[in-house]
């Protein structure tokens, strides 16, 4: 793990010098969902789960139409969603490596 | 008194000329950095007899001396050793330097402070141990030296009066006087023992037992610091200058002299290094000994060694001492001589030399020698198996002269370990030592096991590296070397720590930057350590306190920032505790410091936390310093926090008030100080401006910022009231005075209740006789301040009566007068208007501003041309009558054999052009235009340049159909004149043929455009960006004027050139011909050109096309179809521009054309771009990028993430870098509207992968 982040950041710094990517580690600060070589497919699936609550959330529209499917108060709808980013995909697998 | 100065002159001389001889350093001190002169210019050479209080010191009336050149009074400048205005010449980058270079006598004293041993903490419950120091052992002491003071003081009043008694007695004899001793300067050591030398030279007995001698200073200089042992001298125990230090910091010292230890043995302070030294010369003849021999500066490693036994190098050396004292060999002397001691510079320079020195005679290699001796002949002989070399010189030297073989001298062990001043590579990583670290770091170049050590002095060498790394090394060491002081600072201790920091930071060669690392680390230690820095309160005040009135801004917000926070870890208690005892030192600078780093206090803690000490401290009956010192602290808090001070403002002012009655006059003039920095509610200050010269010119400054803030009423009350006092001190000769007066007069009449007519009537005649004179005018600053004052009087009183009481003056003789008067002039009238001047005062104007136009002879020519376009513009069509005997001058002038007066005709049409129009005299304009046609061929570039911007400024205001001489006559004539590569020309021909080729483009046959066209060409290589800007656009309206074709081809053709500026700059012409002409016209030429097989061109091409859809935006979406099959050639040539260039087109062309239906060409050529995300070139992949990002912005972020999501999981590292790399800016570019295009993910075991609200349908 130790060696895949030295890599990782001699790699940045080969190549892109000039954008965004350059600092690499401010921005996961910075974007939580963004991620690298070494994501796996868990905390990815994560990532895109709570990407996709927020958007609901965010979304009144969504909101309502949810609501009205589920036959749920708007605020009740957007509690659930809420709670479900705590754990969105339930807890994380035993990594089969390490 | 002459015989006694006379002797002294003597004596004084003989040192001088002893000191040439006696040491090296006259030949090696650096004669840039001390002068070529007596090193010890500016230092005061004796003690005066009798110390006047009032009599400043040295230091201050030196920056006293230097600052009188400053615009506020010198007082004001006693207390801000800063200059005040923005007057730095010098702005800009300065190279790294030494603090110590750029500092003036005064803030240089603050190498005289001592670190002071620690104290007790009073807030431990455990009672103090007897060795630490309290508070009332602090005050003790401050109150003896104090007393002791006084007594010296009065010693040598008697002395003087007897002496002087006794001069009057008799003239004829002299009475031999000591040489009074220098002072306070650790630099002069060596004088100071020279003279005590002589005096045991001359003297049997102590010099206590003279009985008109000046109390021995050196005997004084003996005195112990508290935390050292005591010894016979009286325990009067000192904490200043003269004292011996503990601190490492200070050469180690002259001061116990031998001389001294001579005659009276036991007066010896014991325990010093030196002690051993004087039992020597006990031995010996109370001789002469040399302090600083140059073995005295063998670099400081030798410190740190252990005592070498036998090898007592300074008996040995030491003229006079006889070394051959075998019984005394086995006395642990110090090796060390003083080497603990700090450097001086000059000791420093010595080092560099003798590094130097040591360099070129350093042992001959193996290699050498066989290269300077014959190959057969010789041979080499192994060296004897005793034989140890000798590598460092340093103990060469040491050794070499050991009493010749004496029976009982060994060679001392040697540590093999020790490196001496070679300067080798530091071990274990550390950074590089400069000479001058030595001292403080030279442990650490000792290899020892560091397993030997105690834990305490593992401890001492971890500190002593990483401080080290934080001052030498690299950003990287220095950072983690930070890093870790920080986070092991509770482990290292305060003790440690700070016994290391503050040392250095009294380095006298400490450069900016070093101070400024060594001072954040205190910052961050000190946040850590909290309340375990109480001990150390006072040592670390003496080492930040000169930070306060450091020259450098960014120094002094530092400091104040170090003491906030070493106020809030150590609380109030004990700051106030730690510095109560310097509010009344002796020492003006460490009361100035102190009172500096008080008001920090105060604003870390809050004002009301120090009101009742402040109180005590201004109503001390004890002494003057204190009260003075207290009510500079409320100065300091005025000054350092403004406005916050508001809701303490009364308790201020009442503390503080009594001041004024003082009996003290330095009191009564910080209070009005004091009161003028409180100025903000001082309103009813009473005016008791009784006396004359410098409290007066307090007074009426505070005066001058109280009256603004006043009401209306009050402020005219006043203001008459203090007038009196004004008027009077018009005619003061003193020009601290002149400059103070005219700031009040500024501020009183810039003030809401003063009204116009008491002006008119009461100040402006005195103002004018007395302040309207030439003498004003020479000095800069009066000038700046004058004509400051006289505009805001206009203001109040109008233009009319300024300019009527000065417009005479325009006639001066004194051309710096005349300046003066027109830059007022100009000021007023560009405030006011012309609407007040009367026809006979407009006459008198113009008149004399021809006249000052006419006779001006120096080099600055902009205040007479401005002023005259000020007024013409003012006066507007006021200014017709005039107009022809203008021009006449203007005409007259321009035909001058002077350059200079041409040019400014030249100029001075350009500031007049608009009001000739607004008077219609368009005939005369057209007339002028002829004459400055006919100067084109002028010689000079600075004169043509503004014949040009003269003839531009015509052209502007009459129009391309009424110019004469016509345009088509003109423009011919400009076209040579745009080979001229003079800047100014350049700059104002191209604005001219710029502004033709847009508005009168048809007056110029086609023929002479496309002449224009060529050298034009040229002009793309100037070095003003301005200048290739104007070409560019002038490219695009001769393209508009006579069609793209022909400006196109002579564009394409310049592709081909070499130099890649002209090529960037002709393919931004071509985007820009393209962007006036529409596209169509251009791209079908663009295209074809594409297909000449050089690199070059097809480059150029392409860049063109990325400008032009660039620059075209939406309307690019009728030719993205057109230009696809070229790009995709790009996007797979093997050249890596190609592809980088053709990626850039296609971001712009994807950001322009986004939203207009293009989509099935750019995800074609998306198809073409997609490859290339690999690329590592830094300047391709970024191009890449960006398209990929435009693609995002035109087809959507699902289908790059589409193309994405093939490689986020691909089984090489490097492709999920890249790709993730690509997710990751798409992400953060449209995060919401990924969420709809994520690919669906089947649940695994007991997580949830899937979105089923996605699925929900109502």
């Amino acid at each position: 793990m130790q060696l895949n982040v030295r890599l990782n950041t001699v790699f940045i710094q080969a190549s892109d010098r000039f954008n965004i990517n350059s600092q690499l580690e401010h921005l996961q600060a910075k974007y939580v969902g963004t991620g690298h070589a070494d994501l796996n497919r868990f905390e990815w699936a994560v990532n895109i789960q709570r990407d996709s609550y927020a958007s609901y959330v965010g979304h009144y529209p969504i909101l309502s139409y949810f609501a009205i499917a589920e036959n749920e108060s708007i605020g009740r709808e957007r509690y659930n969603f809420m709670q479900k980013m705590l754990l969105p995909c339930g807890l994380p697998p035993e990594r089969e490596d390490d | 008194m002459e015989t006694i100065d006379a002797d002294i002159a003597k004596i004084q001389e003989e040192r001088r000329k002893k000191e040439e001889i006696a040491s090296l350093t006259t030949v090696t001190y650096d004669s840039d950095l001390y002068g070529i002169g007596n090193r010890f210019e500016g230092y005061e050479r004796s003690i005066p007899v009798n110390e006047d209080e009032e009599d400043q010191d040295v230091g201050e009336r030196e920056v006293a001396r230097k600052l009188a050149s400053y615009t506020a009074p010198k007082s004001v400048m006693k207390d801000l050793p800063r200059g005040m205005g923005g007057d730095d010449d010098d702005l800009g980058f300065k190279k790294p330097q030494k603090i110590i270079d750029r500092e003036d006598d005064y803030r240089r004293r603050r190498l005289n402070q001592i670190i002071s041993p620690e104290r007790h903490d009073a807030f431990t419950d455990k009672t103090p141990d007897p060795s630490a120091r309290t508070y009332a052992d602090v005050m003790k002491e401050a109150a003896l030296k104090r007393q002791k003071e006084e007594l010296l003081r009065e010693i040598g009043k008697k002395k003087k009066e007897e002496e002087e008694k006794k001069a009057s007695e008799k003239d004829s004899g002299s009475v031999p006087v000591q040489p009074s001793q220098k002072r306070r300067n650790r630099w002069d050591q060596s004088q100071e023992q020279d003279a005590s030398s002589k005096k045991a030279k001359t003297t049997t007995g102590s010099d206590w037992d003279l009985p008109d001698s000046t109390p021995g200073i050196g005997r004084w200089d003996a005195t112990p610091t508290p935390g050292r042992v005591a010894d016979a001298t009286p325990s009067l125990s000192r904490r200043n200058r003269w004292d011996e230090t503990p601190t490492p910091g200070r050469l180690a010292d002259s001061d116990a002299t031998p001389a001294a230890g001579g005659a009276t043995p036991g007066a010896t302070p014991a325990g010093m290094t030196w002690d051993a030294t004087p039992k020597l010369a006990g031995l010996a003849t109370p001789t002469p000994k040399r302090q600083r021999s140059r073995w005295d500066e063998t670099p400081a490693t030798m410190g740190s060694a252990t005592p070498l036994p036998g090898a007592t190098p300074a008996s040995a050396f030491t003229p006079g001492v006889t070394p051959v004292g075998g019984v005394d060999l086995a006395t642990p002397t110090p090796g060390a001589i003083n080497l603990r001691g700090a450097i001086t510079p000059e000791q420093y320079n010595l080092l560099r030399w003798e590094r130097d020195i040591e360099e070129r005679n350093r042992p001959l290699t193996d290699d050498e020698l066989d290269a300077m001796f014959p190959q057969e002949g010789y041979k080499i002989l192994d060296p004897p198996a005793s034989y140890v070399p000798i590598r460092t010189p340093a103990r060469k030297l040491l050794a070499t002269p050991t009493p010749l073989g004496t029976p009982l001298y060994s060679i001392p062990e040697e540590n093999r370990g020790q490196q001496f001043d070679v300067p080798k590579e530091a071990p274990g990583g550390l950074p590089f030592m400069k000479p001058e670290d030595y001292q403080y770091f030279g442990a650490l170049l000792n290899e020892e096991d560091e397993e030997e050590l105690s834990p305490e002095e593992q401890k001492e060498r971890k500190i002593m590296k990483l401080l080290l790394k934080v001052k030498n090394g690299t950003p990287p060491q220095r950072k983690t070397a930070l890093r870790q002081l920080t986070d092991k600072a509770r482990e290292f201790g305060a003790g440690p720590l700070f016994n290391r920091i503050l040392p250095l930071l009294m380095q006298p060669t400490l450069e900016d930057q070093e101070r400024h690392l060594l001072v954040k680390v205190i910052d961050r230690v000190l946040y850590k350590l909290d309340e375990l820095v109480r001990p150390f309160v006072h040592k670390i005040l003496v080492v930040i306190e000169p930070l306060l009135i450091d020259e450098d801004y960014y120094a002094r917000v530092e400091g104040r920032e170090i003491i906030s926070n070493l106020s809030k870890a150590a609380g109030l208690a004990t700051m106030i505790a730690a510095m109560r005892p310097d509010i009344d030192n002796i020492d003006e600078y460490v009361r100035n410091t102190t009172a500096r780093a008080f008001s920090v206090v105060a604003s870390a803690l809050g004002i009301p936390a120090l009101l009742p000490f402040l109180k005590a401290v201004c109503q001390s009956k004890k002494s003057w310093q204190a009260r003075h010192t207290g009510i500079k602290i409320v100065q300091q808090i005025a000054i350092l926090m403004g406005c916050a001070v508001l809701p303490h403002l009364r308790s201020l002012v009442e503390i503080i008030e009594h001041g004024l009655s003082d009996e003290n006059q330095k009191v009564r003039t910080i209070t009005a100080l004091s009161l003028a920095a409180l100025a903000e509610a001082a309103a009813r200050m009473v005016l008791k401006a009784s006396t004359r010269g410098k409290v007066l010119a307090a007074f009426l400054k505070s005066i001058g910022f109280i009256i603004p803030l006043m009401d209306a009423i009050y402020a005219s009350y006043y203001t008459k009231e203090v007038m009196f006092i004004l008027i009077r001190e018009f005619q003061s000769p003193d020009e601290e005075m002149k400059k103070i007066v005219l700031k009040v007069v500024k501020q009183c009449v810039s003030t809401e209740g003063v009204e116009a007519d008491y002006i008119r009537s009461d100040i402006l005649p005195e103002f004018f006789r007395n302040f309207w004179v030439r003498r004003m005018a020479l000095d800069r600053r009066n000038y700046r301040q004058l004509v400051d004052t006289t505009v805001e009087i206009a203001n109040k009183v109008g233009v009319a009566d300024i300019v009527g009481r000065i417009v005479e003056d325009l006639k001066d003789e004194s051309e710096p007068y005349r300046r003066m008067v027109m830059e007022t002039i100009e000021k007023v009238v560009a405030n006011l208007g012309a609407s007040d001047i009367d026809a006979r005062l407009e006459e008198l104007l113009i008149d004399g501003i021809l006249y000052a136009f006419q006779e001006q002879t120096s080099d600055d020519a902009n205040v007479m041309l401005n002023g005259f376009g000020a007024v013409v513009n003012a006066l507007g069509q006021r200014v017709k009558p005039y107009l022809p005997q203008i021009c006449g001058t203007i005409k007259w002038r321009l035909n001058n054999k002077s350059a200079k007066v041409r040019q400014q005709a030249a100029d001075l049409i350009s500031r007049i052009a608009v009001v000739m129009k607004q008077c219609q005299e368009e005939q005369l304009m057209g007339h002028l235009g002829v004459v400055l046609y006919e100067y084109l061929g002028e010689e000079y570039p600075e004169v043509l340049g503004s014949i040009l911007g003269a003839l531009k400024a015509i052209v502007n205001v009459i129009g391309m159909t009424k110019m004469t001489p016509p345009i088509k006559d003109l423009l011919p004539r400009l076209t040579p004149i745009l080979k001229n590569r003079h800047e100014k020309v350049q700059e104002n021909c191209i604005d001219l043929v710029g502004r033709i080729a847009d508005r009168g483009a048809e007056f110029v046959p086609a023929r002479e455009w496309m002449r224009i066209c060529f050298e034009l060409l040229e002009m793309l290589k100037a070095h003003k960006k301005g200048i290739r800007r104007a070409t560019v656009n002038t490219f695009g309206y001769i393209a508009k004027a006579i069609g793209p074709q022909d400006v196109l081809a002579t564009l394409l053709n310049n592709l081909k050139v070499q130099e890649r500026q002209n090529r960037v700059c002709t393919t931004v012409a071509i985007a820009i011909v393209a962007e006036t002409c529409s596209p169509f016209t251009v791209l079908p030429a663009l295209m074809n050109e594409y297909r000449v097989p050089e690199l070059n061109v097809q480059n150029g091409v392409l860049k063109s096309l990325s400008f032009l859809f660039e620059y075209i935006g939406e309307m690019g979406k009728d030719y993205i179809y057109a230009v696809t099959p070229l790009l995709e050639d790009a996007l797979m040539d093997r050249d890596l521009v190609h592809r980088q260039t053709a990626a850039s087109a296609v971001k712009h062309m994807a950001l322009g054309v986004a939203g207009l239906g293009c989509e099935d060409a750019l995800v074609h050529l998306l198809n073409y771009v997609w490859p290339n995300i690999f690329e590592t070139s830094p300047h391709v992949i970024n191009a890449v990028m960006e398209a990929i990002e435009g693609m995002r912005v035109a087809l959507g972020a699902a289908a790059i993430l589409n193309y994405c999501l093939q490689g986020l999981f691909h089984p090489a590292r490097k492709v999920r870098e890249v790709y993730w790399k690509i997710y990751n800016s798409l992400y953060i570019g449209a995060q919401d509207a990924l969420v709809a295009a994520y690919p669906i993910l089947d649940d695994e075991g007991n997580n949830v992968y899937s979105r089923p609200e996605l699925m929900m349908f109502v």
